[in-house]
């Protein structure tokens, strides 16, 4: 019998009105986030790909009840999180912690380090300040930086140093699940690297688990260990890493594989299959979303909108060809 | 072998701020042949914007000053012509597109406007025979419906859009040089791709020579045929892409390309650490006596302390700035 999960999420909706005020009708409603389902096990790095507007950011938010969702449940450890009072998720906060992707907007210019390590402490938990600032110590040096650096402002960081104090800032009240938001997009190459092994050395010692969303495809194949890949508020494929890049289903998935430039000036990338925009999410396509710029779009894909299955152990798509299934061998294909 | 079109000759471009000399850029040179895809890479603050900006006369003075060094263009040296002149030039000869396309449209005026102004000015055109032309070009970058969306305004589009009109833009005077600094930065990788295939098939046909400033050593594997390195504002590596892609000499460049994920590695990377480059890029006000990059080398030893290296041969067409160059034994295996 495996582990219950760490977390749970079923059927999770949010609409954001768009335009109206005070007494005005908002002329529409997006669905930033339509009907998602999935679970987390203990210790898991789930990534969370797409592009800007599928959602991604927005189901992170949910999950922690940053926002609060149209319909659908978040289950945390085995307990409905919607249904707690703002005292309870007080408390559950501790364990659910969260890093931003933009070091330099997420800090608070005007404090100074250790203030900003403990200060999710300070909401959960009174402790005199001797105890706080050892707790910052002990921390600062856990992800990289030097106890003298507790007395300096934001400002006088680079922006992995940063992104390090985010880190540590999370880590401070010992969460068990941590939704990284992308947190390695606004650093260079070699800063990347740093960060992303710093997370996953972090994850091994504290037993953590991730929600890491990222648009970079090649980072989130790296640090995860099972991938769902959002397209206009819904996952339309669920993988595990190893089987994300070589057996992808959805074409949406196959295309975006297929858009990243290699590093290799030997393979150059054929001309993109794929034409247009993402479409906007006030106006869904109807069907599947991805039909209008599908090349394998069938009749069916227009009018009935797939939900995600099973088509392989462990292998979840949301796709109408092959009878569900989706794309059968191979990216080459597309 | 083709001309060159242009030749950047040790190129010293200095910011004056409150905290000291800033060497943004220190001492680069090098040229581009006629139809060339010259890839400029390097991290944030490397110095490649500021070389970019320094062909056009861009750098923002005060607090920037280019001490010394020439830009030849066609046997021009940009860097002693009038106001006059360089805007004669700028938008013609040279075209340039930027990164954030929403910051470097100007909002206030409808697409088709902008995508004409340039032929109004350096073509003489009268503004409906350049708006005719505007609409040819914009329906030639794919803007869907082209002639209907001349009103539209920049807000109206998506980011993939607007950086097809800055790219209609800078292509309706024909230019001989392009340069993209991170054109497909701000993109979704599925609009990354159909820029990048659009750029191509632009440069082929109008002949161009492309200035393609990046951090992303991917786009840079896909588009350029050479390729300069930078690092600290100066140039460390130049070569041909196979050259830097499988055959890197600087520990930088090789430290780069170990850093980055690629698709479909995880199989056989069993440890599943990244590898990476230690520390962070010193300030530029900070004057370095020795290499620049030795405090995050894992092979510097004492002369990379003392004494900064120049450029050596490696290739025929291969630089390095690298001492290991003239003490090979000094390389550490397995770094």
């Amino acid at each position: 019998m495996p582990e219950a999960p760490l977390l749970k999420v079923s059927k999770l909706v949010k609409e954001f009105p768009l335009g109206g005020g005070l007494f005005t009708k908002p002329q529409a409603r997006i669905r930033a986030v339509d009907g998602v389902s999935f679970t987390l096990s203990r210790g898991e790095t789930f990534g969370l790909v797409g592009e800007s507007g599928c959602g991604k950011t927005t189901l992170g938010r949910l999950i922690l009840r940053l926002i609060e969702p149209g319909g659908g449940d978040v289950e945390f450890n085995g307990q409905n999180i919607l249904s707690l009072g703002t005292k309870e998720m007080q408390v559950l906060r501790r364990r659910m912690q969260m890093i931003f992707q933009d070091p330099y907007s997420s800090l608070d210019p005007r404090m100074k380090v250790d203030a900003i390590i403990t200060e999710p402490l300070r909401a959960v938990q009174h402790l005199p300040k001797i105890q706080r600032q050892k707790v910052a110590a002990g921390l600062v040096e856990k992800v990289g930086l030097r106890a003298a650096d507790l007395d300096k402002y934001p400002h006088e960081f680079s922006g992995g140093q940063r992104q390090r104090i985010s880190i540590a800032r999370a880590l401070c009240v010992r969460p068990e699940l941590i939704v990284a938001d992308e947190p390695v997009s606004a650093l260079d190459v070699s800063i990347q690297a740093q960060v992303i092994n710093l997370m996953e050395d972090l994850k091994k010692e504290f037993n953590l688990s991730y929600i890491f969303i990222s648009h970079d495809l090649s980072v989130v194949e790296h640090i995860s260990d099972r991938i769902a890949v959002m397209y206009l508020g819904t996952i339309v494929e669920l993988a595990p890493a190893e089987s994300f890049n070589n057996s992808p289903r959805h074409p949406y998935t196959a295309a975006l594989l297929r858009a990243v430039p290699m590093p290799d000036p030997h393979c150059k990338t054929e001309p993109f299959p794929i034409t247009g925009d993402v479409p906007s999410p006030i106006d869904p396509p109807s069907g599947c979303a991805f039909h209008p710029r599908c090349s394998h779009a069938l009749k069916r894909c227009r009018a009935e909108r797939p939900s995600l299955v099973e088509a392989a152990p462990q292998h979840f798509v949301a796709c109408w060809l092959n009878e569900g299934k989706g794309l059968w061998v191979s990216k080459d294909i597309v | 072998m083709s001309p060159k079109i242009l030749a950047i000759e040790n190129l010293c471009v200095h910011f004056h701020l409150p905290e000291g000399i800033s060497r943004a850029v220190d001492g680069v040179s090098f040229d581009l042949a006629a139809g060339e895809t010259l890839g400029l890479v390097g991290e944030s603050g490397c110095g490649k914007t500021v070389t970019s900006l320094s062909i056009l006369g861009l750098v923002p003075s005060p607090p920037g000053r280019i001490e010394a060094g020439r830009i030849r263009f066609e046997e021009r040296d940009l860097l002693g012509l009038d106001a006059e002149r360089l805007r004669r030039i700028r938008g013609r000869d040279i075209a340039m597109i930027f990164q954030e396309p929403m910051t470097s449209l100007n909002p206030v005026l409808p697409i088709g406007r902008q995508v004409a102004e340039p032929l109004m000015i350096h073509k003489a055109l009268s503004r409906s025979d350049a708006l005719a032309e505007a609409a040819a070009w914009l329906d030639h970058v794919k803007i869907p419906a082209a002639r209907k969306r001349l009103g539209d305004y920049p807000h109206q589009l998506s980011g993939g859009m607007r950086q097809r009109v800055m790219i209609a833009m800078a292509m309706v005077c024909r230019p001989k040089l392009l340069i993209a600094d991170e054109p497909t930065t701000a993109l979704d990788v599925t609009i990354q791709a159909q820029i990048l295939s659009l750029m191509l098939a632009l440069k082929s046909e109008l002949n161009m020579s492309v200035l393609l400033i990046t951090h992303d050593l991917g786009v840079v594997a896909q588009m350029a045929s050479r390729v300069v390195v930078m690092y600290a504002g100066q140039i460390v590596e130049e070569g041909g892409v196979t050259d830097i892609f499988d055959r890197s000499f600087h520990p930088y460049t090789r430290g780069l390309l170990k850093s980055m994920p690629r698709l479909g590695n995880r199989r056989d990377d069993q440890t599943r650490r990244l590898h990476e480059i230690p520390g962070s890029v010193h300030s530029l006000t900070k004057a370095v006596i020795g290499c620049k990059f030795a405090d995050r080398c894992p092979h510097a030893f004492d002369t990379c302390k003392q004494q900064q290296p120049e450029l050596f041969q490696i290739r025929d067409d291969q630089r390095a700035r690298c001492w290991l160059k003239q003490y090979p034994d000094r390389r550490k295996q397995g770094a």
